[in-house]
């Protein structure tokens, strides 16, 4: 029977129950950070259980970390969350990647990077952008605190099967466009709740070429069109980026060989399909409260239809019929789990090359990981950063979600690499507008938005 | 978990769509590495002005909405960040179901562990039931799937399992266990690459 990539790993995973009810399935990799495990580790303790698999279990700091003096957490509230963590993984014996260590980073950019990312694993994480790993062709989604618990102990979760839906992205991709406005563009088409009930397959001659950060990015914000998990099919880019990294099967061969069953026979399987063709695709940019209120970076900001609009644009402080490049912008953010891997900051480092940022901008460029970071002081980029003013942070989630000390003051406009440009998100009174690290990289440069697509960029 | 079976209670109307969890609840609380004690920081930016008094205008501030036991909302409720500790504000506060037009997947699971009911009904239904004033009740009736205000009743669906998980109020891990044989199988026979 034809199925798909989906259905295929799905089906290797069921240990008990029936299609359409709740089925218990097994879990290959559950990563683990600070914020969402306190509460499922203590109530392990008050029933006496073990963690079946630390093993299959990885944990890592990122929400709570100081990007500025990571070893200095001022709050103690953050402080007592980090140290459980330290205590929980010691008392459980789980592996952690702690502050200052060289595998940590966002947990999300971390699992890749460890080779703990995998085609045809089930992976769950304490949080919703674990759609991320869906980019190697994996089930990749975010679970609640009680099903953390319920991980720890077990090691598998109850799910009932979603739908399936293929989103086809055909076309060549624009000089310097990039994977985040495909998503964005998505998003701002179909809207903010499509994908609910849904695991998305992107899928298409576009997908294919992208490299494994672009379809990262892609995953990472399926979670922002109602998914709880977006997928690639594995192919030879895949295994590539798998290769030689430290926890990548030792059997590479076998493993590939393996893989390689994973795709799906027809896009007639697919429960709903979509396609999205990005020939004229412009860079996005958001204007309001939600990821789907994005506009081209050349078009004017739409009219007021709906309350929901009325309420953004009033929190935002613009008005319809202003164009992005009208927004006047206070900073630039370049991290979070979307957008901070090393290609990222790559992309934006060339924009910035041998330039200064705008007088009114101060921009955090915080990379996911502590090896992207030292890989980016190697290779110059970090001091293409530093000599356009920018500050250079330790890695962690930063101003993605200002569990930290690094939030956007209120009133203030910031160009953000990250996910959500939810009221608040990124300090009390923040003002996010997202878009990709060549359009933050570019705007931090000329102080407002500007179009990366027009002829003075080619 | 609390069991829900049935609730009669007065209800909140907050109408809006997309209310995310960063809206239930902002991620300053999430720091808090107990589950008790988040409903004083329910719907916070939406609840209390910058120096921390009360808007006055909000609904769940309003002194005859205090005992209110069933929130009624717009489309794609709990969407965003998968923070459970947006349920655990929702129930601390006294809330025990949610109706509205859909649930983000992750919300809807984290409200399953925790006895708190989100019911998907249409928005022919809810435009009736935002006509509650502050002192009639809904009943709700979990083992016959329906919502009951005045003389109108409407059904709604719920996949068996979760509903018999609110009804008899049971521990998911002590329900997984007793499949542990078949886990131990399961493992022995996964693919290892090394």
């Amino acid at each position: 029977m034809s199925k798909t990539l989906f259905d295929k790993i799905w089906e290797k995973h069921v240990i008990t129950g029936e299609i359409g009810e709740a089925q218990l399935i097994y879990v290959d990799l559950h990563l683990v950070h600070e914020v969402t495990s306190p509460q499922p580790f203590d109530g392990l303790r008050n029933t006496n259980r073990r963690v079946r698999r630390p093993d299959l279990t990885f944990a890592t700091m990122d929400h709570n970390v100081p990007t500025k003096d990571i070893f200095n957490v001022q709050d103690q509230m953050s402080r007592l969350q980090m140290d459980t963590l330290v205590k929980n993984t010691k008392e459980f014996d789980i592996p952690l990647a702690s502050i200052g260590d060289d595998k940590q980073g966002i947990v999300h950019v971390v699992g890749p990077e460890r080779g703990l990312t995998q085609p045809a694993k089930v992976i769950v994480c304490g949080d919703s952008h674990t759609a991320t790993h869906g980019a190697f062709g994996a089930i990749a989604f975010g679970i609640g605190t009680s099903e953390v618990e319920h991980v720890l102990a077990t090691q598998t979760i109850w799910q009932v099967k979603p739908k399936t839906m293929g989103i086809k992205v055909t076309g060549k991709l624009p000089k310097n466009t990039y994977a985040k406005d495909i998503i964005m563009g998505i998003i701002a088409q179909y809207g903010v709740s499509f994908g609910v009930g849904y695991a998305i397959e992107f899928y298409g001659e576009t997908i294919a070429k992208l490299s494994m950060e672009a379809r990262m990015t892609m995953c990472n914000m399926s979670i922002e069109a109602g998914s709880k998990t977006g997928m690639v099919q594995p192919d030879q880019t895949t295994f590539d980026y798998i290769e030689g990294r430290e926890q990548a099967p030792n059997d590479f061969e076998s493993a590939k060989n393996y893989w390689s069953q994973f795709y799906t026979d027809d896009e007639s399987d697919f429960d709903e399909t979509l396609t999205f063709d990005v020939s004229n695709l412009k860079p996005m940019v958001t204007w309001g409260t939600n990821p789907g209120m994005a506009t081209p970076v050349d078009q004017n900001l739409p009219e007021i239809k709906n309350d929901n609009d009325a309420n953004a644009y009033d929190y935002i402080g613009l008005h319809p019929h202003m164009k992005p490049v009208d927004i006047k912008l206070d900073y630039i953010f370049i991290g979070s789990c979307t957008n901070s891997r090393y290609e990222d900051l790559e992309i934006a480092a060339n924009m910035m090359k041998g330039r200064h940022l705008a007088p009114n901008i101060i921009a955090w460029i915080v990379p996911g990981s502590r090896a992207i970071r030292n890989r980016a002081i190697k290779s110059g980029i970090a001091k293409i950063f530093e000599d356009a003013g920018c500050e250079w942070r330790e890695p962690g989630c930063s101003a993605c979600l200002a569990m930290n000390p690094d939030k956007i003051p209120a009133g203030k406009h910031v160009a953000s690499t990250s996910n959500r440009n939810f009221i608040g998100r990124q300090g009390a009174g923040s003002r996010t507008h997202l878009a990709s690290p060549a359009m933050v990289a570019a705007a931090g440069i000329a102080g407002h938005f500007v179009d990366i697509t027009a002829d003075e960029f080619k | 978990m609390e069991a829900f079976v049935r609730e009669i209670g007065t209800a909140v109307v907050i109408p809006n769509d997309n209310i995310n969890t960063d809206i239930i609840l902002p991620k300053q609380f999430l720091k808090n590495i107990l589950k008790t004690g988040f409903g004083k920081d329910l719907f916070y930016d939406w609840r209390y002005n910058a120096d921390g008094s009360l808007i006055e205008t909000f609904e769940l501030n309003k002194p005859e909405h205090k005992n209110a036991s069933i929130l009624i909302t717009g489309d794609d409720f709990g969407s965003g960040s998968s923070r459970e500790h947006a349920v655990w504000a929702l129930t601390d506060y006294g809330f025990r179901a949610v109706i509205g037009g859909g649930f983000s997947d992750i919300f809807y699971m984290n409200a399953t562990k925790n006895g708190l009911l989100p019911i998907v009904l249409p928005e022919r239904n809810r435009k009736i039931l935002r006509n509650i004033q502050a002192d009639e009740k809904i009943r709700i009736d979990l083992p016959k799937q329906t919502v009951t205000y005045k003389n109108d009743t409407f059904h709604f669906d719920i996949n068996s399992q979760w509903k018999e998980k609110f009804i008899n109020g049971e521990d998911d891990i002590d329900n997984t266990m007793k499949y542990e044989k078949l886990i131990t199988v399961f493992e022995r026979q996964r693919p290892n690459f090394g």
